[in-house]
């Protein structure tokens, strides 16, 4: 039964772009981006319980690289995929200097990093335009067509991060990710190289934001440092994957739908207070939903535990 | 001469990195909270002192106190409201919760406050006092001495009082504070509303040397923590290193490198020290 639903939601997904107007498509693109998004979070933080915050940092990045060598005449799928190596590259790096830090170091750590990335953006001003933004290159296609391409596109990479999620949570590198999340100085203890699982993880967190960043800067056409290192990037994803379920297959994709159809419902009528919003979920997602809307039924008994032993 | 002069610059900003981070270090310590939220409320307290400036007339360097109490009713009443429930969380939901805080109290700043710089502008202005050639603007030489003068306060409350030494007891081990008869979660509220005090007055000294926006909390945040980690968690005398230092390397840097570099350089630091030595220049172990 649960395949057969599948079966008919990924036809369903395939064949939207005949039956859909281009709002619906929008929409429809900005969820499959976001559940790219979150699957990358999952890994890092969700299996291996590291809280990373770098998310935008790996977006910001993919936009900016995958911009730049268009600006340079290379072709735009072809510059996606070198902007996700690129980051690919960057993460490796990135994560053997800081994957040993612990907690909250590792988490604010994580988080300058968009900062510092938006500062080099923003002074390297011959290659990136700086302040100005970045034009990329217009397509010559319709409209539609556009909208029906960058579909795909995310749609492609929402699937492969999918894909891989399933993947990994079958395989040794799941398994070593979630005693990583249990207890590191056990896992350590077994035998786990911990920190080459840990920067696998952190890889492919940044692999597929950064792939997203490069297809975004292309569906909008123009980037600059403010919005693509926006640090909700970074804290959207979390917080989907909180809804959806940490450390699960699909969690990533259920948190990001929901998120975004109440995005899409409610905040569009609170322009002035969207951030405020988001914040009061975030508040009451974190203390009323610890598990996500899965484990919404017994969580409510462990508020309760909680709350006795707060306030002996 | 130059080098002396952006010395001097750079111990004068330091007090004051010293004064914006010790409340977060605080926390962090005790709570072992990491306080997003810490930024804004400095620019909370800013804006306290702006706003009393301007309407009130009341000098920003004897407003200090009144931030310093109005923000620790605040922070009192967030840690008792919200960060209570999820003491002994993992930092992911700490974390996430302070997060979302932030997001509202932003929010908020920005539908009260707008997002233009302002800034305090005294008038008379206190002009600068010429030592031996190196220049020293007379309003930020008094910010350092409120600065240092309040961490040293803060020192003093934490070693010689009796609350301060509960906050001590509970840092040290909670159960056996609880033991004890110490009211943790009461001492929590405490810490919380110390470290958001302590912001308040460094909002409301920063009011006088810097432009601020909400804008600015962000920059805050990260500064602390570097802070932090320069000079290691866990005791005030530590964060007045890490401040200091912070404030003369930042001079430097941007003497040599330019001032839109300084996160970068902050940061690049960062990383490399908590690669060799994660415990900072005044750190204790076990503090991760």
């Amino acid at each position: 039964m649960m395949r057969l639903i599948a079966l008919a939601a990924a036809v369903l997904l395939v064949i939207l772009p005949a039956v859909a107007d281009n709002y619906v498509l929008r929409v429809a693109t900005t969820m499959m981006m976001y559940s790219a998004l979150a699957l990358g979070w999952n890994f890092i933080g969700g299996f291996a319980g590291y809280p990373s915050f770098a998310t935008a940092a790996f977006f910001g990045l993919g936009a900016y690289a995958s911009g730049v060598l268009q600006t340079k005449g290379v072709p735009m799928p072809a510059a996606w995929a070198l902007g996700g190596a690129i980051v690919a590259l960057f993460a490796a790096a990135l994560g053997r200097a800081i994957l040993h830090l612990r907690g909250h170091y590792f988490a604010i750590a994580s988080l300058v990093v968009a900062e510092v990335l938006r500062e080099i953006t923003n002074s390297a001003t011959d290659l990136t335009g700086g302040g100005m933004g970045l034009n990329l290159p217009v397509l010559s296609l319709d409209v539609t067509a556009q909208a029906r391409l960058f579909y795909y596109a995310m749609f492609a990479a929402a699937a492969a991060a999918l894909g891989t999620t399933a993947l990994v949570a079958g395989n040794r590198l799941g398994f070593g990710l979630r005693c990583i999340q249990q207890n590191e100085d056990a896992a350590i203890m077994l035998g786990i190289n911990t920190l080459r699982y840990k920067v696998i993880a952190f890889i492919l967190s940044a692999v597929f934001p950064g792939v997203c960043g490069g297809i975004y800067a292309s569906w909008v056409n123009y980037i600059d440092p403010t919005d693509v290192y926006d640090v909700l990037l970074s804290v959207k994803p979390i917080v989907m994957v909180l809804l959806g379920g940490v450390g699960t297959v699909m969690g990533g994709v259920y948190g990001a739908v929901l998120f975004l159809l109440m995005e899409e419902l409610v905040w569009r009528n609170l322009l002035q207070f969207h951030a405020g919003l988001l914040g009061i979920i975030v508040v009451a997602l974190v203390l009323f939903l610890p598990h996500g809307l899965r484990g919404a039924g017994w969580a409510k008994l462990r508020w309760r535990q909680r709350t006795g032993e707060a306030a002996p | 001469m130059l080098y002396v002069q952006v010395l001097v610059n750079g111990l004068v900003l330091g007090g004051l990195y010293s004064c914006i981070a010790v409340g977060f270090s605080l926390v962090w310590g005790v709570l072992n909270v990491i306080n997003i939220l810490h930024g804004s409320l400095i620019i909370l307290g800013s804006y306290a002192a702006f706003f009393a400036y301007q309407y009130l007339h009341i000098n920003p360097f004897l407003f200090v106190p009144v931030a310093a109490f109005l923000l620790f009713c605040l922070g009192y009443a967030i840690q008792l409201a919200f960060i209570n429930r999820v003491m002994g969380s993992p930092v992911l939901i700490t974390l996430t919760l302070t997060f979302g805080l932030n997001l509202l109290l932003y929010n908020l700043m920005i539908l009260a406050f707008k997002a233009d710089f302002r800034k305090v502008i005294l008038s008379p202005p206190l002009g600068s006092i010429n030592l031996g050639g190196v220049i020293v603007p007379i309003d930020r030489l008094i910010s350092m001495g409120f600065a240092l003068a309040l961490v040293g306060l803060l020192y003093a409350l934490l070693r010689g009082s009796r609350i301060g030494r509960a906050i001590v007891a509970v840092r040290m081990d909670r159960e056996a504070a609880q033991l004890m008869g110490v009211n943790v979660s009461r001492i929590y509220a405490v810490t919380f509303g110390l470290g958001a005090a302590m912001a308040g007055a460094a909002g409301s000294l920063f009011s006088v040397m810097f432009p601020i926006s909400p804008e600015t909390a962000n920059a805050l945040l990260g500064k602390a923590f570097v802070i932090c980690v320069l000079g290691g968690l866990g005791s005030v005398p530590g964060v007045m290193v890490g401040g200091l230092t912070l404030g003369i390397i930042e001079s430097y840097s941007a003497l040599f490198f330019g001032p839109e570099y300084s996160v970068t350089i902050s940061f690049t630091l960062l990383i490399l020290l908590l690669m060799f030595r994660p415990t900072g220049i005044m750190g204790r172990r076990g503090y991760q």
